[in-house]
């Protein structure tokens, strides 16, 4: 088959029927911007409430609940008696959130390949005392450097500096909602009172917000050894051990290998904690692929429909090209070749005006910036996602051209020339 | 001297729509190499009909042809389709050219899907075949913007530019005066005395059936006469 010929008369048919052509293109130049817009922006927004989750969510957290156990005090100490003992509303034992051998779980767990870094953590709920008023909350005793490295703590400051809280003791920062709440300043003291209840006071050396409303309104970071202090602990009391891995896709495996070597506490992987963001992202993944498949399917149908218009058109000269010698195939790949470079065209053409609106989004402010610890949209630029949109475009024209170039292929010449 | 370069052996052609009636009743007759040959007939007996069989583009008929020696009953579309290009002219009872492209492109694209010269070539062989037909000042004028009588002569380069064996015409001088006529004619002549081609043309024109070779004339379906002249 001659290409260059046949693309000769592709290239004339298409420029001899300028405004058709366009029509044509421009109806995959909308799907396939539109194509790129919304991935970018979904995909975005995916990444976004990901990363705000995932930055301080650990991908396993240790822990010990306080749980019932079935064991009764009063059946083991009466092991011969013969009789029935009925324990109603049984109560939990007196039993800290402790885990045995915090520390040195953690350093064995941090010297294991698939772990970034372990931050240890203890929390307690305490009441912040505004005036009269008591606001029910927690502090969260952290190893500073850590949480900063492991879970981005030092950038979430609104005010103050994280590391502040190294340099005194009985210092805290404060979620930017309570904060609000309480009425507190940088610098301000305020009363707590911990669950044993002691009354304590500390100091606000700093402000923080995740663009979270569970942490942002209840929660104050402070150092392991204040927390424990409050809590009038020894220095071996940790409550929860947060991992980050390398790979965060390995949570679920890594958690049943901790699971099967420590037996006496717990594990939760993020996919658990926080499977409501999982199941946005599907929604969002899922909306996104119906929204593009109807939009290529709809710029697949104009083309199908400009094709068939064409081959209508051109009935009399694909006779004389099949008369003077033209076979089937050179017919269907001219109305093929004319069909993929409209497709190709307005994929190129769409992919840059997906970029332009996606750049346009991506420096436009977001109207909530005061909530969520954003400026502007989210908004991705992956090459793969250009990528794709080209090759959707060429997909789809393919297809649509596909069928009206078979049915040029089979028109009979003398049916046509006979008149 | 003379070899048969077409032979149709009892061809019979029915139409179905609106209800079958048949068109062609068992016409039969050889050509010989480098024979200029008219048909004649009434309108409506079945020449063009017959022309289209005789030129490979309807298959859809009883008895036999063969061309040049082969046999092209029963051949698929597509070896009829790289045989017509190679060698078949055709000039159609309408004018029939490309509307988008120009004169001389019109007469090179049978040349270029045969591949046998470089385009280069093929340009500088259409502007002769043009020049043939006097056309070639019009060589670059979109085929849409020709008149009828312009547009005939160009189908007529078109049909030569391949140097086909045999060239076929529906009614090759409908659209032009007496002295465009007489130059069509002496083409023919001239390719069928000096090249050895063979023209079949179906002609109204009786001064132009007059100067061939032979005369055949069909009457309902059939050869009723065919005669040499002179
Ligand atoms: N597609 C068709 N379907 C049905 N009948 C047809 C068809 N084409 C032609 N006919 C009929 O077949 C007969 C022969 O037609 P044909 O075109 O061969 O005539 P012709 O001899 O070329 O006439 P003219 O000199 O007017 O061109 C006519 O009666 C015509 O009506
Ligand atoms: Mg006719």
């Amino acid at each position: 088959m001659n290409w260059k010929l046949v693309f000769q008369i592709a290239v004339t048919h298409l420029f001899t029927k300028k405004r058709q052509s366009l029509v044509a293109m421009l109806g995959v130049t909308f799907g396939i911007s539109m194509f790129i817009i919304m991935i970018s922006f979904m995909t975005g927004v995916n990444q976004f409430l990901e990363d705000m989750a995932m930055d301080n969510t650990p991908h396993v957290r240790l822990y010990k609940p306080i749980e019932i156990h079935d064991r009764k005090i009063i059946a083991e100490s009466n092991k011969d008696a013969k009789n029935w003992f009925v324990v109603t509303h049984q109560k939990p034992k007196n039993e800290l959130p402790r885990i045995k051998n915090g520390f040195r779980i953690m350093q064995q767990i941090e010297a294991m390949p698939e772990v970034l870094g372990v931050a240890p953590q203890v929390a307690t709920q305490v009441f912040f005392n505004n005036g009269p008023v008591q606001i029910p909350g927690n502090i969260a005793g952290v190893d500073v450097k850590k949480q900063a490295a492991l879970f981005g703590l030092d950038k979430k400051m609104d005010f103050g500096d994280v590391y502040d809280l190294m340099k005194g003791s009985d210092v805290v920062i404060m979620g930017k909602g309570l904060a609000a709440k309480m009425g507190v300043k940088l610098g301000s003291r305020i009363s707590i009172t911990t669950p044993s209840g002691n009354n304590l006071s500390l100091k606000v050396v700093g402000i923080f917000s995740f663009g979270i409303a569970t942490y942002d309104e209840s929660r104050c970071y402070a150092t392991i050894p204040t927390v424990q202090k409050i809590l009038q602990k020894d220095p071996s009391y940790v409550t929860d051990l947060n991992i980050k891995l390398h790979d965060i896709n390995n949570a679920v495996p890594f958690r049943l290998k901790l699971e099967s070597i420590y037996k006496e506490v717990y594990f939760e992987d993020w996919e658990k904690a926080n499977a409501g963001i999982l199941a946005g992202d599907k929604i969002r993944n899922i909306l996104t692929a119906v929204v593009c498949a109807t939009l290529l399917t709809v710029a697949g149908f104009g083309i199908y429909n400009i094709m068939n218009m064409n081959i209508i058109n051109k009935m009399k000269d694909i006779a004389i090209l099949k008369a003077t010698g033209f076979q089937g195939r050179d017919i269907t790949g001219i109305f093929l070749m004319q069909s993929l470079m409209i497709g190709i065209a307005g994929g190129i053409l769409g992919i840059g005006i997906g970029f332009f609106f996606s750049y346009l989004l991506s420096i436009t402010p977001f109207p909530e910036a005061t909530f969520f610890r954003i400026k502007t949209f989210p908004v991705n630029f992956l090459p793969i996602h250009y990528i794709a949109g080209l090759l959707f475009g060429f997909i789809t024209t393919l297809f649509a051209g596909y069928f009206p170039s078979r049915r040029a292929a089979k028109i009979d010449p003398v049916q046509i020339i006979r008149g | 001297m003379s070899t048969t370069v077409l032979r149709a052996q009892n061809i019979i052609k029915y139409f179905t729509e609106p209800e079958k009636f048949q068109v062609l009743k068992g016409v039969e007759f050889e050509v010989m190499k480098g024979e200029f040959l008219s048909i004649i007939g009434k309108s409506g007996c079945g020449k063009s009909t017959l022309l289209y069989i005789l030129s490979t583009m309807d298959t859809d008929y009883e008895g036999l042809l063969d061309i040049r020696g082969e046999r092209l009953t029963g051949k698929t579309q597509n070896e009829l389709a790289a045989f017509r290009n190679e060698h078949l002219g055709f000039v159609f009872q309408f004018h029939y050219l490309l509307p988008e492209f120009s004169a001389l492109r019109n007469v090179m694209l049978p040349a270029l899907k045969l591949g046998k010269y470089a385009p280069q070539e093929i340009e500088e062989r259409a502007m002769d075949k043009l020049r043939l037909v006097d056309m070639h000042s019009f060589a670059l004028k979109f085929a849409s913007k020709l008149s009828g009588g312009q547009q005939q002569r160009v189908a007529i380069a078109r049909a030569l530019i391949n140097d086909p064996d045999v060239i076929m015409c529906d009614e090759p001088t409908g659209n032009l005066d007496k002295a465009n006529s007489q130059k069509v004619y002496e083409i023919f002549r001239r390719l069928t005395r000096e090249n050895g081609q063979t023209i079949i043309a179906v002609t109204h024109d009786p001064d132009f059936a007059n100067g061939c070779d032979r005369i055949i004339e069909m009457e309902d379906g059939k050869i009723v006469n065919a005669s040499h002249t002179k």
